[in-house]
């Protein structure tokens, strides 16, 4: 139960630190209508957030509510991907961090619509539209940059090139995770980098960017090892009901 | 415009239905057509506001000028035989 508990854990951390990554835009978009798509981008992964610790909570027997998971672990106990909680940067960066987790995202909520976990599968049956569309979106955005001006290729391949040792994170599965798969509930991660990375070398061809070559990936995130940037995030996210506990609106 | 920093401006045509029409419900700024239509999206759909969005960039569109509105449209004014409602009509037939 465990391991299950904390697969379902993973996608909702992934969630909800992109979330609040993505809430840092709100008021500072480039443009209005590029604002308002990434807070509605925010607002999609953080509903998805949502069910999987809603459904959390009652894999973990233990009465606690989807705030508990949300807002009362700590760093270690999170299990998000590394490449989420890295900072927004400038907008080639928060769209590059962006197309590498959809491109990966979409992957997977195809294969869990066949998990043999009802529920799992009810949530990636609604989250695989919003997905699509992030990535049609995150796609567009790279190839509009990559084959953009002189400084939007800069940026955009910098962006891509910084990032890139955070995506061998997605391939390598955690403990909980292989014995999920094992069980026909998670999908194997590792078998689905051909078809992540065939994407990304579609799209960058596209875009006239280079595919990193690196092949040194950081990992951790998945077990609750973080960069030094989630404890800061968990402050702010956290503050308010650490400070004043079970507030509410 | 000479400033190329800025995005050409585009009108945004919403049907909020199937079997209504498309109607213009405001403008917004796109680099090209196929962002202005996620731009429409985020912008003019997030509460369930339309089924189909038609974009077209601002310049393309022809307006009739304000200063001679008193001469296209007032002789309209007094025409009152052009509207069907001499007719009798059954009572079967609704939304006319």
């Amino acid at each position: 139960m465990n391991s299950k508990k904390n697969y379902i854990l993973h996608l909702a951390d992934n969630g909800l630190i992109l979330a609040q990554r993505l809430g840092e835009w709100c008021g500072h978009g480039p443009v209005l209508e590029q604002d308002i798509a990434l807070t509605n981008i925010a607002l999609d992964v953080l509903g998805q957030a949502r069910y999987f610790y809603q459904y959390a909570a009652e894999v973990d027997g233990k009465g606690k509510d989807e705030d508990y998971y949300a807002y009362f672990r700590d760093e270690r106990e999170f299990k998000n991907f590394l490449l989420l909680e890295q900072p927004n940067g400038d907008w080639a960066n928060t769209i590059m961090r962006q197309f590498f987790y959809d491109n990966f995202m979409q992957l997977v909520y195809t294969k869990l619509m066949s998990s043999n976990d009802e529920q799992i599968a009810a949530i990636a049956s609604k989250a695989i539209k919003e997905v699509n569309y992030h990535l049609k979106f995150s796609s567009e955005w790279v190839i509009r940059m990559g084959d953009g001006t002189e400084e939007s290729h800069q940026r955009v391949q910098e962006a891509a090139n910084n990032l890139w040792e955070y995506t061998g994170e997605f391939f390598v599965p955690a403990p909980y995770e292989t014995e999920m798969v094992s069980q026909g509930i998670a999908t194997d991660s590792a078998s689905l980098k051909n078809d992540w990375q065939n994407r990304v070398n579609e799209i960058f061809a596209e875009a006239t960017l280079q595919v990193p070559q690196a092949n040194w990936f950081q990992s951790g995130g998945k077990i609750g090892i973080h960069t030094e940037y989630l404890g800061i995030i968990l402050t702010d996210l956290q503050y308010l009901q650490r400070a004043y506990p079970g507030n509410t609106w | 415009m000479s400033n190329t920093k800025n995005w050409p401006l585009w009108e945004v045509f919403i049907r909020s239905r199937n079997g209504l029409n498309h109607k213009h419900v405001g403008s917004l700024h796109a680099s090209d057509s196929e962002m202005a239509l996620e731009n429409a999206r985020d912008v003019y759909t997030r509460r369930q506001e339309g089924i189909s969005i038609w974009v077209v960039e601002s310049k393309n569109i022809s307006a009739s000028d304000p200063k001679i509105n008193e001469d296209m449209f007032d002789p309209a004014a007094d025409k009152v035989y052009r509207h069907p409602t001499f007719y009798d009509l059954p009572d079967e037939l609704k939304h006319m």
